[in-house]
């Protein structure tokens, strides 16, 4: 352990301060994110560095706060929205979706989106139903907006500083259990870039490919460090992108396993990883699979409150070891 | 047990209501206590939002509402789920995550609704249940049911969309709903005086033809009357009102928060205000309790909550073998609510 182990609440405060540091246009603006520190303490102390202008307060008025900040980056700022949780986009959707996605290709490209929205996503903190999503999939289903699911804190700033580097609106969802825990790896020092669009293989295996997003990855990692003691070897993807997507290294893993399995918290019905599964079957994959596509996503609920429920919800590390040491058994 | 049905009326006309007016504060204070207990104890998940300190807005409102009259309420909506007449064991069950809990474990603190004494539900979602009473409010008046609909709401959430176009419906439609601000000062951290540039909070409705009026919220008997002539100006047919309640919330937003945004001078100016007390207060000098008696209402209220809290612990955990049938209403489908 050395001190660059951070949290993804201090590699995410990191990026921000940099962005801020190196262009004056780059400013933050969301609820609670001054003397507060931000709901889940990321902003932390960048208020008093950067002040109230660039660190701004808001009212509790999501639609409006994005809907400023769309007129900002079309007006020569760069603006980072955070927005509480990843729920309270539903307030702002018409600011994201018709306006912001659009308005570079609707106008004919004279105008363009340069802003980032940052918001807290998932389950497991007991805050039910309305503060618990991973609407990943909606925005990934809207032309024009880039998706990005950081999985750890190196990945998030390098991916936040590339974000905010991007002329186009950028949806970046943290989940919130991944905010104060330490990565398997340390975050550098200074301004890194990890360029939107290309995925990372975690670890390779013989026996099974796992495509893995957000907290589903480090689950899907445990998984594979329990696995590998019984032999079973598995390949861990994070695409860190949903849009764009970059699929290449999924197709290169399976033509030496042969066997895909896909893990998302979102519920299964409707939800984004069907997309990687699509684009396998019906691409270059198909040929190489000798195992059924498996998928473990959450159920089709609402997260509910209490912790057993809550936990039975979407998969945890047990569930991906059953199921991929069920695959890799049946199917040789 | 449940509270007294409603439509108390006036806290000071008698010394039965003075005494409904303060073991409902009472038993609001000592639940939330309880909560901010168990959850110390890590007995409960998730958060909490605790109105300590602003018992008598909710008090004040639901003594002038009939059982029938609807409420939406907030994600700060224990004392308004208590007033209207909720049952504590349901409650405190909830929020240990178990099957006899109001919602069976699946909402938790900010989702309890209860069908039976016509509390829409808390919302998790700032200003999220404004426009739903005001839809209660045209359901009402299309049924002809002479129901009133009162929607909770912080003073942030006056800042959300949801409120400017739920308080315009309301008033071109003159609905029977009455719109309860309470103003405690902050929506988490921020401060009224950032997060709006008018007087007076009671002034946003002007713009949309709503009267409004500001009260002293931490007095129940003043709640009591400002909502008791919105509510009648509601069932008489002559549209929504907004009556803002001007308190302070004593704990912290939730259950991570530093209050780097107030100052502790600030917070202990406020619990001079004690709306308890100044009830208590008010009483002894209009000779409608005795100190006795006042004694005496609070070991009830205690004693009460000791035992929702018991009652509660023995529940069995909610199952999650029940969820997913549980998400569409179905023609056979049993009834959520308790
Ligand atoms: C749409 C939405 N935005 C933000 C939040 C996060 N949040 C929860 S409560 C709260 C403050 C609400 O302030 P106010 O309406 O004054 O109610 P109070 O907490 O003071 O009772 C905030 C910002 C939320 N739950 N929903
Ligand atoms: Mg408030």
């Amino acid at each position: 352990m050395t001190d660059r182990m951070l949290t993804m609440s201090e590699a995410l405060r990191e990026a921000m301060a940099i962005a801020m540091e190196e262009r004056p246009e780059v400013f933050i603006l969301g609820e609670d994110i001054g003397i507060y520190g931000g709901a889940f303490g990321v902003t932390g102390d960048l208020y008093h560095r950067f002040g109230s202008e660039r660190v701004r307060d808001t009212p509790i008025s999501e639609l409006g706060i994005v809907g400023a900040a769309v007129g900002a980056a079309l007006s020569g700022m760069r603006p980072i929205v955070e927005i509480q949780f990843s729920d309270f986009t539903a307030q702002a959707m018409d600011q994201i979706v018709n306006q912001a996605a659009k308005i570079h290709f609707m106008v004919g490209g004279g105008l363009h989106v340069p802003l980032v929205l940052r918001a807290a996503a998932g389950s497991g903190t007991g805050a039910a139903a309305q503060h618990s999503q991973s609407l990943e999939g909606w925005f990934a289903n809207v032309p024009g907006l880039k998706v990005v699911i950081p999985s750890s804190p190196y990945e998030a700033k390098g991916l936040l500083l590339a974000s905010i580097d991007d002329p186009n609106p950028v949806i970046f969802m943290e989940h919130k259990l991944l905010y104060k825990v330490a990565g398997r790896e340390e975050v550098p020092e200074g301004a890194y870039r990890i360029p939107l669009g290309v995925s990372r293989v975690l670890r390779e295996g013989k026996d099974l490919t796992v495509v893995a997003t957000g907290i589903m990855v480090s689950r899907a990692m445990a998984a594979a460090d329990l696995l590998e003691k019984e032999g079973v070897l598995l390949t861990i993807i994070d695409p860190r992108t949903i849009s764009p997507l970059d699929m290449n290294p999924v197709y290169a893993s399976l033509e030496k396993t042969g066997r895909l399995m896909v893990v998302q918290e979102a519920p299964e019905h409707g939800g984004f990883l069907n997309e990687v599964i699509a684009k396998v079957v019906t691409g270059p994959s198909l040929g190489s699979l000798i195992a059924p596509v498996a998928r473990l996503a959450g159920m089709n609920i609402p997260i509910p409150y209490a912790p057993q429920l809550e936990k039975a919800a979407v998969p945890q590390v047990e569930d991906i070891v059953k199921k991929a040491r069920e695959i890799v058994a049946d199917w040789r | 047990m449940t509270a007294a049905t409603l439509k108390i009326g006036d806290p000071l006309a008698s010394h039965e209501n003075a005494r409904y007016a303060l073991l409902t504060m009472s038993r609001i204070r000592r639940l939330e206590e309880a909560v901010e207990d168990l959850f110390g104890r890590g007995m409960m998940h998730g958060t909490m939002h605790l109105s300590i300190g602003q018992e008598a807005t909710a008090t004040g409102v639901c003594m002038a509402l009939r059982l029938e009259d609807q409420i939406t309420s907030t994600h700060r909506g224990h004392g308004h789920c208590v007033a209207k007449g909720a049952d504590l064991t349901s409650m405190i069950a909830e929020l240990l995550g178990k099957e006899n809990g109001y919602c069976h474990g699946r909402g938790g603190s900010m989702h309890i609704a209860d069908v039976a004494t016509g509390n829409l539900g808390a919302n998790g979602i700032v200003g999220g249940g404004i426009p739903i009473a005001i839809g209660a409010a045209l359901a009402s008046k299309m049924m002809k049911k002479g129901t009133v609909a009162v929607s909770f709401f912080g003073d942030g959430a006056m800042n959300e969309g949801a409120f400017h176009e739920a308080a315009n419906l309301a008033a071109i439609w003159k609905l029977p709903v009455v719109l309860v601000c309470e103003n405690n000062g902050y929506g988490m951290s921020s401060s009224t005086h950032l997060a709006f540039a008018i007087k007076t909070l009671a002034e946003r409705g002007l713009g949309y033809g709503i009267p409004g009026i500001t009260v002293d919220g931490n007095d129940v008997a003043a709640v009591y009357a400002a909502t008791q002539s919105a509510v009648d100006r509601a069932r008489a047919g002559d549209g929504p009102t907004i009556v803002e309640c001007v308190t302070y919330r004593w704990k912290g937003h939730s259950r991570s928060d530093k209050n780097l945004y107030r100052t502790k001078e600030e917070i202990d100016e406020w619990k001079k205000k004690d709306p308890i007390l100044f009830f208590e207060h008010v009483v002894r000098e209009k000779n409608l309790m005795n100190d006795e008696e006042i004694a005496a209402v609070h070991a009830e209220a205690t004693s009460q909550v000791i035992h929702a809290v018991n009652e509660a612990m023995k529940g069995v955990p909610a199952d999650p073998a029940g969820l997913l049938a549980a998400v569409f209403k179905t023609a056979d489908s049993v009834e959520v609510s308790a």
